[in-house]
């Protein structure tokens, strides 16, 4: 069954293996100069930000084009490998002559093992190369102390819009996005649908997973931080402040407005303080710290990342065996 | 008949949805024979066969093959599923490969032996083939598992008259060459005519006849009409009556073809 597997597999996975290479290929060129020119560098925020403003148009557009692959793989390979990979032998009729020659769970083993496989490793080590390639712009990009940086390097590798493209997870997720792919082209039985519906429903749950269980997966740690010009992110228009806090590259999952201890909302005319350190700023500030009010920040630290990355990879590993434990008993003694 | 028949079913039925594609059931496929299943389009012939190769689960009642559950001894049993589907991208060659690796008993010096007989190149794509090209194909990899059932279901039933005769021909060479026991289903009774020793009638989830098809050609009379009373009416035609009898009754105008046979039935039953 491996054989009949890989026999089928092997055009795509050729595909697909070239066009990472190429990726891999320029991300090893390019690697080393990254990393010296940041080594060049001073510490600190201003050296981050040096670092980050001279990272040349190659630098910026593989930066772009390594993060979106690894972001957008898991998806790809679950519409590509994983939806078709029982409805196109269903379409075919071929699942009547194989079935015949072998057990069904036997073959779905061996489908699941071989593409499923395929499909980790292609996610899995490409999200590896860039994690290394891109290191030197994560740091920087964390030491800016919560403040978006120059050109796309906008947020730090914990931030929940980065998180998905680097470390380990995206093995977790590769696995999760075929399974997905295959359970739901055993349960719609046609492959166009399948796809899209594996598109819409992965994509849900990359983002419910970030935003309604990634927080929760350790306990957040709670700080207070003043309202003054060099923690100030964003004021809205009605008044509701957001601060940063003082650990570079920390996730700040919730924060709110407390005085006295209790939630409340800032005075109104902190909209005109000004938003840079610079005349007049003090006074607006102080004002602000004298009246009592502060800033409440759940916020998880810079060096949680890996932890965070572990428990993502488990947690979606554990989806995908699950769910191929569904497709095995959905098939046993089904009609097709 | 043989104390293990090839195929037993007892109030077998199976649902799909709300319909019954197959439902209450009765049959018995002696071993040893050449059987042909013939019935209309929506008998539930393709049902029964799925039934029988595992492919399937009764909703109802009970199917056995060989005396033991169906698909429960795969290798025993070569199936030959309707429209003979093979992988298009593979080639014939791989074809005799994936057989030889999903099945222990594979006879690799039969299937090279009759690829190269039919003309197959081996190294042909399975979805160039032409329809009977890819038949044989298919049937090669369900005789060279040198199972002791082959169950076909309407194999031939989208090929030219050419190709269906050469198809038809090479399964009696292979049932002739050893011990085998087929279960073919078809709605061309001339094909049940140039293959099969004996002769089942399914319309509507039942057996309507069954038996030795020289034995019922000879057990069958046109007789003129009316029939002489107490005969046994199969179905009765303005001009002459088909009668079920040992020995020709009296008003005997002539012996019955197959195929006339087969469409008494279909008719009685419609």
């Amino acid at each position: 069954m491996i054989w009949l597997t890989w026999r089928q597999f092997r055009t795509q996975a050729a595909v697909v293996l070239g066009a990472l290479l190429l990726l891999g290929a320029c991300l090893a060129v390019t690697g080393p100069g990254l990393a010296h020119d940041y080594a060049a560098r001073g510490g600190g925020a201003q050296g981050a930000t040096d670092f980050l403003e001279q990272v040349d148009g190659t630098g910026t557009t593989l930066y772009l084009v390594g993060s979106l692959t690894v972001l957008l793989l898991p998806a790809l390979l679950g519409m590509f490998w994983g939806a078709p990979l029982i409805t196109r032998e269903l379409d075919a009729g071929t699942h009547r002559l194989v079935w015949t020659h072998t057990g069904r769970t036997r073959w779905l083993a061996a489908k699941l093992g071989v593409v499923g496989l395929g499909a980790m490793a292609a996610c899995g080590l490409t999200a590896l190369a860039m994690t290394w390639w891109a290191a030197p712009i994560d740091r920087a990009t964390a030491a800016l102390e919560g403040r978006p940086g120059p050109s796309v390097f906008t947020f730090a590798r914990l931030h929940p819009l980065m998180f998905d493209m680097r470390g380990v997870a995206p093995f977790g997720y590769a696995a999760f996005a075929f399974l997905l792919g295959v359970t739901i082209g055993l349960l719609v039985r046609r492959t166009l649908p399948a796809m899209a519906l594996l598109l819409a429903a992965f994509t849900l749950t990359q983002v419910f997973m970030a935003t309604s269980v990634r927080p929760h997966l350790m306990t957040p740690v709670s700080a207070t931080a003043p309202i003054d010009a060099s923690h100030l992110t964003f004021v809205g228009r009605g008044g509701g402040v957001e601060v940063t806090v003082d650990e570079p590259g920390a996730w700040i999952t919730s924060q709110h407005t407390v005085k006295d201890g209790r939630p409340t909302s800032p005075p109104s005319w902190v909209v005109d303080c000004p938003a840079q350190a610079r005349e007049g700023s003090a006074d607006c500030y102080g004002e602000l710290a004298a009246q009592g009010y502060l800033q409440r920040v759940d916020y998880h630290p810079a060096d949680r990342f890996w932890a965070f990355q572990w428990r993502e990879t488990v947690l979606h590993l554990a989806l995908a065996l699950a769910l191929a434990g569904f497709c095995a008993w959905w098939l046993r003694g089904r009609a097709f | 008949m043989s104390p293990t028949p090839l195929l037993r079913a007892r109030d077998l039925g199976r649902k799909f949805r709300r319909r019954w594609a197959l439902s209450g059931c009765h049959l018995d496929v002696p071993a040893g024979r050449i059987t042909g299943l013939v019935g209309p389009n929506g008998a539930g012939k393709t049902t029964l066969l799925s039934l029988a190769a595992g492919l399937l689960t009764p909703t109802s009642g009970t199917i056995e093959v060989c005396g033991g559950r169906p698909g429960s001894r795969p290798a025993d049993v070569g199936f030959v599923a309707q429209n003979t589907p093979v992988y298009g991208r593979l080639t014939v060659a791989e074809h005799l490969e994936l057989g030889a690796r999903l099945n222990a008993g594979w006879d690799m010096a039969l299937a090279t032996e009759r690829i190269a007989r039919l003309g197959l190149r081996p190294g042909q794509r399975a979805g160039s083939l032409s329809g009977g090209g890819r038949a044989q194909l298919a049937l090669t990899l369900a005789l060279a598992k040198r199972p002791r059932v082959l169950i076909l279901d309407e194999p031939v039933a989208s090929l030219d008259p050419l190709a269906r005769h050469d198809f038809l021909r090479e399964l009696k060479d292979a049932t002739e060459r050893w011990d085998l026991s087929v279960l073919h289903s078809s709605h061309l009774v001339s094909d049940v005519e140039l293959l099969c020793d004996y002769l089942i009638v399914l319309v509507a989830s039942r057996v309507r006849v069954a038996g030795d098809v020289r034995e019922l050609l000879a057990t069958h009379h046109l007789v003129e009409s009316p029939a002489p009373a107490g005969a046994h009416v199969v179905s009765a035609g303005p001009g002459t009556t088909l009668v079920r009898a040992d020995a020709p009754p009296p008003g005997t105008v002539g012996t019955v073809g197959l195929e006339q046979l087969v469409l008494a039935y279909l008719e009685a039953h419609r």
